[in-house]
């Protein structure tokens, strides 16, 4: 009777000891899943999320506090891709028929304002005082803050143009396949 | 005929060959058309960029357009005439997108370029043919049209043992490498030698499909006594496909994601040969190719040799125009060949066939559910499942499908030949591969516009600091200053506040 008492309260006071160790020494510093978020996340910082940067959005996801599709640059293998690490349904429907699109400066309008390209969070335009802009398209995100900023309404989003080089078939309508 | 190794081959399908069609039609030049477009890019890589000026005359063979780039080839001029326009013009590709082109307007003297040919090819080094065949805008013409001195280069660093010589033609309806093979043989013969003298392989190989007899018989008549060995391999679609020949011919499996590099065996084309012999014997660059002008609505189907950018209409108008309105027109072989929706289009390097192709030809019934038959999985050349690769695609699970196996598939179009419920399998296929091109070039675009926002970020804030420092300092100067002035007006009282502003700032 008493062998197994104190056998039993060395071994709960063993355990619980180890584990309070454990927990101590093993502590896992911050959430390791907002660090994988805000590495699936476009990382312009654009704010169009509604939270700071890339960082706060990426917190917020983790948290459950803001939706897979809260970020309209990553389009809509975003919105899968983050459903799918979050276990969460991803509700395409209000995405479905953006298409990839691109900030372009309506050269009659431009009067040179250089507001756009200070705004730019990826540096993708180019321009001087009084002088035309342009766009990078390699480095545009299409964030869209140029367009707010813009006083001529000269910048635009429009769709990336199809090349031979990008152009792919489309996906077949028909074909029951089981 | 030398002796043969057991053949090893795995799925295909024996499409109705419509061969006879054009295979007796001996190779006719096209008389010179009124224009000729010349696309810049007509193979895999980076586009050519123009020499030449609108309004400049250029003689046959000169060069019109340089390659750019490690993968690219030069564009020469078909023929001696004058650039009209430099340009975008709709480009033969089923997309019916734009290419940049090059308008020629042929003066009819079909005046060469001087040529400064070498007096014993067969002497030169390696490097020198490599270099020439590069310099000579060859690129693959069966089809695939990589450049030529590119696929020469590598092997010969990698040392490769086997040279292939692919002279199988397995699509249907395509006749020009048979009918090259028995009218030019002595000059594809000179030409393997060529390339293998920039290789230097232990083994030089030529499969053929033993639907071909003539050509068989007419290759190893020119090939006797060179030590390259004609191998006849049977008639099995898709045989002319890299891979699958190499299984073929040596019995060895280029392994998945592979090339054909890894098993030290190269592949080339009869008709690159050809072209090889053409460039290093007499110095003409690659301006012309023998087409198969064929399918049910052609009048009188026939191989013409054409110049390049001859615009598609014009060979069928020399072959008597459509003899009923087609029901899809197709530059290639009908298996994986590209449909184009305007014969105005040009033909290019790659372009082996232009068919015609009726209703009853292309037979296109409405898919139906598949029923699990399992005959795509045995006609697929690689071993794959398509109906479980195809089933994840439409689900829009294109991971699952590249575990399946999505990127070893060839896009032969075996499966969906043979499937009886006629579903699209191989434009599942293209589709997803087409997916996750995009997605890989969105995520390495991502990947760079977030350095750059990184970039900026630190830039902001260091520019923020600076500005930060700079006030502060001006403010202590003032504050120095000031002090000073006050030292100067009243010596003692009522400094206090100044210095200690001066210490926080």
């Amino acid at each position: 009777m008493i062998a197994a008492l104190l056998s039993l309260t060395a071994l709960g006071l063993s355990l619980g000891l180890l584990l309070g160790f454990a927990a101590r020494k093993l502590k896992v510093e911050g959430n390791p899943l907002v660090a994988e978020i805000e590495q699936m996340l476009p990382g312009s910082q654009c704010g169009q999320c509604g939270f700071p940067g890339c960082a706060g959005a990426a917190q917020a996801l983790a948290e459950g506090k803001a939706a897979v599709d809260c970020c309209p640059p990553g389009g809509a293998d975003l919105v899968q891709a983050l459903a799918a690490k979050l276990g969460v349904e991803a509700d395409l429907s209000g995405i479905k028929a953006s298409v990839p699109m691109i900030a372009e400066v309506q050269e009659h309008l431009c009067i040179g304002c250089t507001k756009c390209f200070k705004v730019c969070p990826t540096d993708a335009i180019m321009g001087a005082a009084k002088q035309i802009h342009t766009v990078f398209r390699e480095a545009c995100t299409a964030c869209g803050k140029c367009v707010e900023c813009c006083p001529t309404e000269a910048t635009r989003l429009t769709p990336v143009p199809v090349t031979l080089q990008s152009w792919y078939w489309h996906k077949p309508e028909a074909g029951w396949v089981a | 005929m030398t002796f043969l190794k057991r053949l090893h081959t795995r799925g295909g399908v024996h499409p109705e060959g419509m061969k006879s069609l054009s295979e007796d039609c001996p190779i006719a030049p096209l008389p010179l058309p009124d224009r000729l477009y010349v696309p810049l890019q007509q193979h895999i890589g980076a586009p050519a960029s123009p020499v030449v000026h609108v309004g400049e005359r250029v003689r046959k063979g000169q060069l019109m357009a340089a390659g750019t780039g490690p993968v690219s080839a030069p564009v020469h001029a078909p023929t001696s005439g004058r650039i009209l326009a430099l340009g975008d013009a709709l480009a033969p590709h089923p997309s019916g997108l734009g290419i940049t082109t090059l308008t020629l307007e042929p003066d009819g003297d079909e005046a060469w370029l001087d040529t400064a040919p070498p007096a014993d090819p067969f002497a030169l080094a390696p490097e020198e043919i490599a270099r020439r065949v590069g310099a000579a805008g060859i690129v693959g013409l069966g089809g695939a049209a990589f450049p030529s001195a590119v696929k020469l280069n590598l092997s010969r660093r990698s040392s490769v043992e086997v040279l292939v010589l692919n002279g199988s033609e397995c699509e249907p309806y395509l006749t020009c490498d048979d009918r090259l093979m028995r009218e030019r043989a002595a000059e594809i013969v000179d030409g393997i030698r060529l390339m293998n003298l920039a290789v230097g392989a232990r083994d030089v190989l030529v499969g053929i499909e033993d639907n071909k007899p003539e050509a068989l018989a007419a290759m190893t008549g020119a090939a006797a006594g060179t030590g390259i060995r004609i191998v006849a391999v049977p008639a099995l679609y898709p045989m002319g496909s890299e891979k699958q020949m190499i299984l073929a011919l040596t019995g060895r499996e280029v392994p998945a994601g592979g090339r054909a590099a890894d098993i030290g065996v190269l592949v080339h084309n009869v008709a690159t040969a050809y072209a090889v012999r053409q460039a290093i014997v007499l110095g003409h660059p690659l301006v012309s190719r023998v087409v198969t002008v064929s399918g049910g609505a052609v009048q009188v189907p026939r191989n013409v040799e054409a110049l390049v950018g001859t615009p598609v209409q014009t060979l069928i108008d020399y072959c008597g125009g459509f003899s009923q309105a087609p029901a899809r027109v197709v530059l290639g072989g009908p298996m994986m060949g590209s449909q184009i929706s305007n014969t105005s289009v040009p033909v290019i390097k790659g372009t082996s066939g232009v068919l015609a192709l009726t209703r009853a030809e292309i037979g296109q019934p409405e898919p139906a559910p598949c029923i699990r038959c399992s005959s795509c999985v045995r006609a697929c050349p690689v071993g794959l499942l398509p109906l479980e690769m195809a089933s994840r695609i439409r689900a829009g699970d294109l991971a699952a499908a590249v575990e399946f196996g999505l990127k070893d598939c060839i896009a032969c179009g075996s499966c969906a030949y043979i499937c009886p419920a006629h579903i699209p399998l191989v434009h599942f296929f293209n589709y997803a591969k087409g997916e996750l091109a995009a997605r890989e070039r969105t995520r390495m675009k991502q990947d760079a516009t977030r350095q750059l926002a990184e970039e900026r970020n630190l830039r902001m804030e260091r520019i923020a600091r600076e500005r930060e420092e700079a006030a502060a300092r001006r403010k202590a100067e003032k504050a120095a200053r000031d002090a000073a002035k006050k030292a100067a007006a009243s010596p003692p009282a009522q400094a206090a506040s100044t210095p200690a502003e001066t210490e926080t700032a």
